[in-house]
């Protein structure tokens, strides 16, 4: 097998090719040009107007959140963001691929996914600005979402703990026989964890009906991917563990929908792991915390500026007929405004009352917590002044 | 001397350890080209080559068994962990491998040449992963030394100090300082001893005891006491294993007070060490009860970070109650 930097050609098929054994070079599916046409011999994926459209509109309005949050950063209004951009399509058509009560087990970088489900820009300035509307009670810094109701499981910071978790909430839904499954995002980075492996390992060995979905960017922060692992991707490790896999491009919506839709029935159907490798590149800084110029160059950003998955989807969307540029700019627009007013609207509102500092570490709060509370209170109401956040609601 | 911050402090150290010895290697996620995400390990690489300056691949357990392995065959290893948040995934290495290696073979084998570096502690808006102080689950490891420096002159010497010292270190940085803490460096090379607390100021009526960013916070508080005719000695540990039970003991035995400060949650925390031992050692000359000024025992928080702090109102109210007592 030959050894494959990030940016190395990639061979293409035009035909969904799960890869179930042997050790082989892993073609990648892609499905639409850079230029939006259908590629000859390719198989468009059953994907109804409605649907394109949702996944289109998806990834448009992450940009515009992901443009917008990284401008209020610097304003510093929030104190971190984490843009996605160039790396919507991954994110979005695949969650499209699947069904509601399937779980999303995410890293950091997909927030389209969670915007797919229906998180409102209510509920992602909420989480940002860390308020009392926020269900995770702000104890986590801005891009850490988490939604009960949307099947999406609150995000760690650790790299690749979710991986293996995955594998057991995959187990637990098959043993409760749902039709359900999990889907896992993660970097080609975060792959290296000792996690990665685990998780694997252990979701091919117990039958896990799970999508291990890889979102290979090329950089881990600094690193670029041929610093980080030589092979054949992380593809060729899930044929390593025995997995069903497959590569795909990541700036590809139809070909990311298309595999994703396979996976899934192959893991609901036969219980078992599928992994996934989109092959993208995180045109984003890491976070607001990274400045991409100390380590990689405008001409290899640019390369990828004309991958653009949001410009080719929009390509073919007008040549179905589905999309009119002019209307689609007005309602861009329009995204830009409702992601301004909600942003200046939630800014305002508080955060937790300094009770919920002590809920939730346990079901219920020990007695040297309720200890500590107390103590914190009153030191809070003899110094109101150097606690603004909370000294105005301590009873 | 040179005005330095603690990030330049650090990365002269390590160019003055990798000059002198060319077996000194730098690993760590992004600590390359790139010189680390809080740039401590800038144009390492550069001056001394991609060999001995080395990006590695993203996995904590790697990195620290890799560098058990590289010292013990008699290299210098010296390995970042980008967050101290995130050194878990190498408990294993660095608890039953790091610390025990000497002791298993018999004195055979150690990997006494290996110093972690880690930075560590809040208020950097960091929240639950970007936050914790875990030097407690370390110090209930023997056969590591825990260092913790104050400022940029302490980053230097103790550095230098942990990489050359025949015992495996992990070298705690105070990163909400990184940058705000600026001083006067020597340019030389120099080392700071390790298992040494300090007194920083002397005072009669009350011991104040801190390490890395926490010293400011009991500065502040005394600056505070002393208004109120309140006399403080302030005692950095900076090495929190072994801890110099004797320089802090006679301070103690001095001022008949102690209290003890740290970010990390108060339970099990490494200032119930302190107190255990120095009521054993100090008890007929205590003259109020010891007291803790720490973290709360809920996981390090965002929103609520300000609150959470042990900073110096707390502090200088815990002065208070122990002079009240």
């Amino acid at each position: 097998m030959k050894t494959r930097n990030h940016l190395s050609d990639v061979g293409v098929v035009n035909q969904v090719n799960i890869i179930s054994n042997g050790l082989i070079d892993i073609p990648m599916l892609q499905i639409l040009a850079p230029d939006g046409t259908v590629l000859e011999g390719a198989v468009e994926p059953e994907l109804s107007k409605e649907t394109a459209l949702k996944i289109f509109q998806t990834m448009q309005f992450i940009r515009v959140l992901d443009e917008r949050m990284v401008a209020a950063q610097r304003q510093g209004r929030i104190s971190f963001y984490l843009a996605s951009t160039g790396e919507e399509a991954a994110s979005a058509a695949s969650a499209a691929a699947l069904s509601f009560d399937d779980m999303i087990m995410s890293q950091y970088r997909e927030q389209a996914a969670l915007a797919y489900r229906g998180y409102t820009t209510e509920q992602f300035m909420n989480q940002m600005f860390s308020n009392e509307k926020e269900p995770n009670k702000g104890r986590q810094m801005p891009i850490h979402y988490g939604a009960k109701e949307l099947n999406f499981m609150t995000i760690s910071s650790p790299l690749g703990t979710q991986i293996p978790q995955a594998a057991g909430y995959a187990y637990g839904q098959k043993m409760e026989g749902k039709d359900a499954m999990t889907i896992c995002y993660f970097g080609e980075g975060a792959a290296s964890e000792g996690d990665f492996h685990a998780g694997l390992n252990m979701a091919a060995v117990l039958s896990c009906p799970v999508i291990f979905f890889c979102r290979n960017n090329g950089y881990a922060i600094s690193t670029p991917a041929d610093e980080q692992f030589k092979g054949d991707g992380i593809a060729s490790r899930g044929i390593g563990y025995g997995i069903k896999t497959i590569r795909v491009d990541g700036n590809d919506a139809l070909a990311i929908y298309a595999a994703t839709q396979k996976a899934r029935e192959i893991a609901v159907s036969e219980k078992c792991p599928v992994l996934i490798e989109a092959m993208s590149y995180r045109l984003a800084a890491h976070s607001t915390s990274d400045d991409p110029t100390g380590y990689r160059s405008k001409e290899e950003e640019a390369q990828w500026k004309a991958k653009d998955p949001i410009a080719r989807m929009a390509n073919w969307l007008v040549s179905k007929g589905w999309l009119n540029q002019e209307e689609n700019a007005k309602h861009v627009e329009a995204m830009r405004q409702d992601v301004l007013t909600e942003l200046k609207r939630v800014e305002k509102v508080p955060v937790c009352p300094i009770d919920d500092l002590v809920t939730d570490v346990y079901s219920e709060v020990p007695w040297h917590l309720e200890e500590q509370l107390k103590d914190l209170k009153e030191h809070i109401k003899k110094y109101p002044e150097h606690y603004p956040k909370t000294a105005g609601r301590v009873e | 001397m040179a005005q330095m911050n603690m990030l330049q402090a650090v990365n002269n150290a390590l160019m003055t350890a990798m000059e002198e010895n060319e077996r000194v290697m730098v690993l760590g996620e992004d600590v390359g080209h790139f010189g680390g995400v809080f740039r401590a390990t800038s144009n390492l690489q550069e001056k001394f080559g991609r060999e001995r300056v080395f990006n590695t691949p993203l996995v904590e357990q790697g990195i620290i068994g890799f560098a058990n392995g590289l010292a013990s065959q008699g290299s210098v290893a010296v390995a970042e962990i980008q967050f101290g948040d995130y050194i878990f995934p190498a408990f294993d290495q660095i608890v039953n491998e790091t610390a025990k290696w000497r002791y298993r073979s018999g004195g055979q084998f150690s990997v006494g040449s290996l110093t972690i570096r880690t930075p560590y502690g809040g208020g950097i808006a960091g929240g639950l992963y970007h936050s914790q102080s875990p030097e407690a689950y370390f110090a209930h490891t023997p056969g590591m030394k825990i260092v913790t420096p104050r400022n940029p002159y302490q980053a230097k010497g103790l550095l230098l100090a942990s990489i050359r010292d025949d015992n495996p270190v992990l070298f705690m940085e105070p990163k909400r300082i990184y940058r705000a803490s600026v001083g006067d460096v020597p340019e030389e090379d120099y080392e700071l001893p390790l298992g040494k607390a300090e007194v920083v100021k002397e005072g009669s009526d009350i011991t104040l005891l801190a390490w890395g960013a926490q010293m400011e916070v009991m500065e502040k508080a005394a600056a505070m006491a002393e208004k109120d005719g309140i006399s403080c000695e302030i005692v950095d540990l900076r090495s929190i294993l072994p801890w110099d039970a004797e320089t802090v003991c006679a301070s103690v035995e001095k001022t008949g007070r102690l209290i003890v400060s740290h970010e990390a949650p108060q339970t099990g925390g490494f200032a119930a060490e302190i107190s255990a031992k120095v009521q054993e050692r100090c008890f007929l000359y205590l003259e109020s009860p010891i007291m803790r000024v720490c973290g709360l025992d809920t996981p390090f928080p965002l929103a609520h970070e300000k609150e959470y702090m042990p900073d110096e109102l707390k502090v200088y109210e815990a002065i208070k109650r122990s002079m009240n007592f």
